[in-house]
């Protein structure tokens, strides 16, 4: 066993050996109750580089938007690519538990807490861009002051679908955290301190009146299904009006039907990538190995590729029609893009979150925890990369231009974005806030699901089964040469366990024993599921 | 090859009298009886059966479905009346427009020095900027630029906060008390014609006229500034600055209600006449803006007046 355990922590790169299992509620409270010793001096750090941003949109605040880099011919730029790239990752809340609690997926339990506090402070961080994004800040109420809204602009609706998404995430973190303050609030219970009594305070104001009845917990199980519906064409909706802000301009490389659902589409990319991050790092600095697994990554390594390939379809469609149409202007933005002077940038998508994702999730020696966190760091920057290079080319065109000059399809004088000292700190001050706002907010709130993973009756023997099975060990029924080989027989070495691990009843709200398996490997997998065609023939 | 200019003698070059009369001098020759604005609608080739206006007007009316909800109330009825008070419908005494006889410019840019002079902008702020362009046998001729004071902006829709609007006699301008700065105006524009108030403005001393849409001197530091085709100077009978300072005569103001156009050295000329005689175009028509400045080209040249000409 030590020796499975040794090799399991090897091939995923990580030192820290599966510890022995303790009570979930105490590990998901530990953040609460404990402070670690870094833990001040990362708030510190973090809190630090938040000054400075603020510090640096007060100066921006006095001198204008010129000392952003701006001018005329590139009026758009950094802080509407993060308004994009930010608002983006909090998809991945969505993702990881909206659809996969849609699918019945029921490995994700332990991920949903992490995934939902991820995009509950991402999405706020991502609306705040509209702040140094405007000219005129001090005039921002008048976005909500109906006599002066114009609700024929894509701004507005920007405005209105944002600030609904943000509700809706704001609902969907707080109704699965409904059950778990109960047990919160019992563990905070008789210990002294500010933080303990604010954490009462919280869980009794929040609580409700919540006592876990039948009915209750029926109308809970009902909200959250709904919400988890609504939440997802409400995502979608989101990043859709986004790029109409763009889209809806004559503008080469922003006037594309093709943006909206590549705006959505890179926003559940980047958005799962960011996620896989935060449980990543939740897991080791908060010890939940024993809960959150190299599977689980796997897993959402699967998903990752999956976006990332739809997303280089998307790009290879959108540059490959509009370069070879041969359109004056289309054509000038494609070559700039491509092979001009935005072609690092560009490359540099197209190889982190394109290709390397890619390679990584297809050979096996890599589709490994250290793997899919590696693919997913390199993600979220390269998908931010790829937003600055949707949002400036297009900024910077020239729009007057001789058609009959020499120089064909660079004719004209492009503009020229400057990165300065001001933005890069108001960027670097949203990305420290993020897990600024997450540590803060799990030393209020349990990081995992506790009350859903407890439903999961079988869920203690799983793990145990699945970190056999992870370490290398065929399971039963499994053909050796299946198990090692052919890439469509690795889904279910790791994820087909013995029959035995589910040998009770089912876990609550999956499809009974003997089903259709639902909705493959992923979603669904056999570790919770029922029978596959080479895992659970012996149930 | 092209006509030659229907020139018609010399008169001030004040539009309107010095009285500040509202009628304009007569130009002779009777003024046709079809504008030229009609005369163009009527001959353009593929009629757009619903344009931009059209489509969010619909849209608008759509919305009313949410309003009957009590959802959205009364602001709609703001964004619909704002939607058609950028109607092209002609009830004002005067319908400014602008011709730009490209056969004549030098290139020396005294129109954009004179603009910047007279609004203390700042220099990157062109409000009419000259471009160098190419014709057919590959030499540089200049493209004078003002703001086309489109009869369908594509920048009045897209404000968040309706600080864009056009006039009735129409002018599109920009209220700097309202402008958040999204700057969404500018990415609208397909002229490229809009411009940021990225620093803080120049200074500038006390103004003959209120700091106001028609006049919005000095700008304001984080909005959207533009071309007003100096719009408070011109009931006083006074041509903008541009069209007085061009020592060659390029740039002229026109009144499509009177049909009639003057530049700076004082020629007037019966504007649809002019227009026709010289096969005047507008720039980016495959755009739907209907820009009210015409432009006349000499031989050889060509602006992007289609996106795929190449």
């Amino acid at each position: 066993m030590s020796d499975q355990q040794a090799s399991d922590a090897a091939r995923t790169g990580s030192d820290v050996p599966v510890r022995p299992r303790e009570n979930l509620r105490t590990v998901a409270m530990r953040p609460v109750l404990e402070t670690p010793r870094w833990w001040w001096p990362a708030v510190s750090v973090l809190g630090a580089i938040v000054v400075l941003g603020i510090v640096a949109w007060a100066v921006q605040v006095a001198d204008g938007l010129g000392v952003a880099g701006y001018n005329d011919q590139a009026f758009w730029a950094i802080y509407e690519a993060n308004l994009v790239a930010f608002i983006g990752v909090s998809y991945g809340g969505a993702v990881v538990s909206a659809i996969l609690r849609i699918t019945k997926a029921g490995w994700r339990a332990p991920l949903t807490r992490i995934a939902e506090a991820t995009a509950l402070v991402t999405l706020p961080v991502g609306m705040l861009f509209i702040v140094p994004h405007l000219g005129s800040p001090q005039r921002i109420w008048e976005l909500v002051w109906p006599p002066y809204w114009n609700l024929s602009s894509p701004i507005l609706w920007d405005f209105f679908a944002v600030s609904t998404y943000l509700l809706a995430t704001i609902v969907f973190f707080y109704l699965p955290l409904v059950p778990d303050l109960p047990i919160a609030a019992a563990r905070v219970q008789g210990r002294e301190g500010v933080r303990m009594r604010a954490c009462r305070v919280l869980y009794r104001a929040l609580g409700g009146s919540w006592e876990g009845r039948a009915s209750q917990r029926r109308l809970l199980e009902g909200a959250i299904g709904l919400v988890a519906i609504m939440i997802i064409p409400m995502a979608v909706s989101v990043h859709s009006v986004l790029s109409f802000a763009f889209a809806s301009s004559s503008r080469a490389g922003y006037l594309e039907t093709i943006l909206p659902v590549y705006f959505v589409v890179a926003a559940l990319y980047s958005g799962i990538a960011l996620v896989v991050v935060a449980i990543a790092a939740a897991r080791r600095l908060f010890h939940l190995e024993a809960y959150i697994h190299p599977r689980h990554f796997v897993r959402l390594g699967f998903i990752l590729v999956a976006l990332g390939a739809v997303y280089l379809y998307l790009t290879f469609t959108e540059y490959l029609v509009d370069g070879y149409s041969g359109t004056a202007d289309l054509a000038a933005w494609v070559h700039q893009v491509v092979v001009g002077r935005y072609w690092i940038p560009f490359w540099f998508y197209f190889l982190a979150a394109g290709v390397v994702p890619l390679v990584l999730m297809a050979v096996r020696r890599t589709r490994t925890m250290a793997g899919v966190v590696a693919g997913s760091s390199l993600v979220v920057v390269a998908m931010w990369v790829k937003r600055l290079v949707i949002v400036i080319p297009p900024a910077t065109e020239p729009l007057v231009r001789s058609p009959l000059a020499a120089g064909g399809v660079l004719a004209g004088d492009w503009g020229t974005y400057r990165f300065t000292w001001v933005p890069i700190s108001i960027t670097l001050a949203a990305t420290a806030a993020i897990p600024l706002l997450l540590l803060v907010l799990f030393r209020f709130v349990p990081i995992l699901p506790v009350t859903e993973m407890e439903e999961m009756e079988t869920y203690e023997e799983e793990i145990a089964e699945a970190v056999e099975i992870t370490a290398g060990v065929p399971a039963p029924g499994i053909p050796a040469s299946l198990a090692r080989g052919a890439p469509g027989a690795y889904v279910n070495r790791p994820l087909g366990p013995p029959a035995s691990a589910f040998a009770p009843a089912p876990p609550l709200g999956h499809p009974a024993p003997g089903g259709p398996p639902l909705g493959g490997p992923i979603a669904g997998g056999p570790l919770d599921g029922p029978a596959t065609p080479f895992g659970g023939g012996q149930r | 090859m092209r006509g030659r200019r229907a020139t018609t003698g010399r008169s001030t070059h004040q539009l309107g009298a010095s009285a500040g009369a509202p009628d304009v001098p007569a130009a002779e020759g009777a003024p046709t009886s079809v504008t030229p604005d009609e005369a163009d609608r009527a001959e353009r080739s593929t009629p757009v059966a619903i344009g931009r206006r059209g489509f969010l007007q619909g849209a608008a009316i759509g919305g009313l479905g949410l309003a009957a909800l009590g959802v959205l109330g009364g602001s709609l009825e703001a964004a619909a009346s704002s939607t058609s008070a950028s109607s092209t419908a002609t009830k004002a005494a005067r319908q400014w427009a602008m011709v730009i006889d490209l056969r004549l410019c030098n290139g020396c840019k005294q129109c954009t020095v004179a603009c910047q002079t007279a609004h203390y902008l700042h220099p990157d702020q062109t409000w009419i900027d000259v471009f160098t362009m190419r014709d057919t046998a590959g030499q540089a001729y200049y493209m004078p630029r003002p703001c086309m004071m489109c009869e369908d902006p594509p920048c009045v829709p897209v404000c968040p906060v309706s600080a864009n609007f056009r006039t009735e006699e129409g002018l599109t301008l920009v209220d700097q008390s309202r402008c958040i700065g999204t700057r969404i105006c500018m990415n609208a524009c397909p002229y490229q014609a809009r411009y940021f108030n990225w620093t803080t403005p120049e200074p500038a001393p006390r103004q003959p006229f209120p700091q106001e849409p028609a006049w919005p001197v000095p700008q304001v530091k984080g909005t959207v500034g533009k071309c007003i085709s100096c719009a408070a100077m011109l009931p006083s009978g006074k041509v903008p600055e541009c069209v007085a300072d061009c020592p060659m005569g390029v740039l002229y103001l026109g009144d499509l209600a009177s049909d009639v156009a003057v530049n700076g050295m004082g020629t007037t000329v019966v504007l649809s006449k002019f227009l026709a005689d010289n096969d005047a175009v507008k720039f980016k028509e495959s755009y739907g803006t209907h820009p009210r400045v015409y432009y006349i080209l000499g031989h050889g040249q060509d602006l992007e007046s289609d996106a795929e000409t190449s």
